[in-house]
């Protein structure tokens, strides 16, 4: 059965680190970074980039738009 | 541009699954973080690229937090005083019929000094959607009450609760509305998981779709957070949301067409 894959592109510099798209991530792909971007806010980014399956639920919900979904099957 | 990617190997432009829309140009929103205002205005600026309506749409924006959203939108703009913006909408649409027309309003310009022009242009039924994004409190100018604040609910000018024997009872414009006979289809949605996301943006779709056809007023609430002025995270505040504001201002259709009923 093809297994189909994701991956996801944060805009760093755009995102507030308000983490709705960390609880929304069905798989726990997302993470806020340890360290901030240039506001001062603890980024989005795909700490576990293997889980993502390409639902585009992150980017759904993202109230800045911050987030680009890619979606393969392999 | 500074991103944080995941499996390189699969961002190829073949795989792209979702990205932003042109519609919505590339400036920085001046919104809180985890503001339901943000994912609003992506989904209506989706829908007006979907639906391409990018040269025929004229928005006519609000006094509030979103008063800004000539900045964030890609299609004409007109800046209404405040709570005027569905008397705008009106003239704009009677002069330009062939446009499609919105207003995007917070509840302290919609239901507080703009309750009789939002409830005339309903009651007249004009042919323009009203996009009404309640957040329980007036956000921009320091989260003080407002009418759409629900019993019990702390705000700098309420810091013990809402008492509605001193300060009155929350007025549910969206339910005032449905009632009218000039309305065509009202619904109350929300923006804060991605199944909600979709439901609203599906409402405000055929929302669209009915003002193509003259069908009346189309009104579209969408209950929202606002993290800063509720004093919490953007979670939290939306977990509050989901305990507190929805019991009282309940997601779903207030008012179908008839037509539409039983499909």
């Amino acid at each position: 059965m093809a297994k189909i894959r994701g991956s996801i592109v944060v805009d760093v510099e755009k995102c507030k680190g308000c983490e709705v798209c960390m609880v929304s991530c069905p798989t726990g792909t997302i993470a806020m970074a340890k360290e901030v971007n240039s506001k001062g806010y603890f980024n989005a980014y795909p700490a576990n980039p293997e889980l993502c399956i390409g639902c585009a639920s992150c980017a759904i919900v993202c109230p800045d738009g911050v987030i680009t979904v890619y979606k393969t099957k392999i | 541009m500074k991103e944080a990617t995941g499996i390189k190997e699969i961002i190829k432009p073949e795989n792209l699954a979702y990205q932003r829309t042109e519609v919505l140009v590339d400036n920085t929103l001046s919104y809180c973080p985890g503001c339901g205002h943000g994912t609003t205005h992506r989904i209506l600026a989706e829908l007006i690229e979907e639906l391409g309506l990018q040269s025929t749409t004229i928005g006519v924006s609000p006094v509030g937090c979103s008063v800004l959203l000539y900045h964030y939108l890609d299609v004409d703009i007109q800046q209404a005083a405040h709570g005027r913006a569905p008397a705008v909408a009106t003239a704009i649409k009677r002069l330009l019929p062939d446009s499609f027309v919105f207003t995007y309003q917070g509840d302290g310009d919609l239901a507080a000094i703009g309750t009789s022009e939002t409830i005339h242009a309903c009651n007249r039924g004009e042919n323009i959607l009203i996009i009404f994004v309640n957040n329980g409190i007036y956000g921009m100018t320091g989260g003080q009450m407002a009418p759409t604040t629900i019993p019990g609910m702390k705000s700098s000018t309420s810091p013990f609760g809402r008492d509605v024997k001193t300060m009155g009872n929350p007025l549910k414009m969206t339910d005032i509305v449905a009632t009218l006979d000039g309305t065509y289809y009202v619904t109350r949605q929300s923006v804060h998981t991605p199944a909600n996301v979709r439901r609203a943006k599906k409402a405000m779709r055929k929302a669209i779709e009915y003002q193509k056809l003259n069908r009346g007023t189309c009104f579209v609430e969408i209950v929202s957070n606002c993290p800063s002025g509720w004093k919490m995270t953007p979670v939290e505040s939306n977990k509050w949301m989901e305990a507190n504001m929805f019991p009282y201002y309940p997601l779903g259709d207030l008012k179908v067409p008839s037509e539409e009923k039983g499909k």
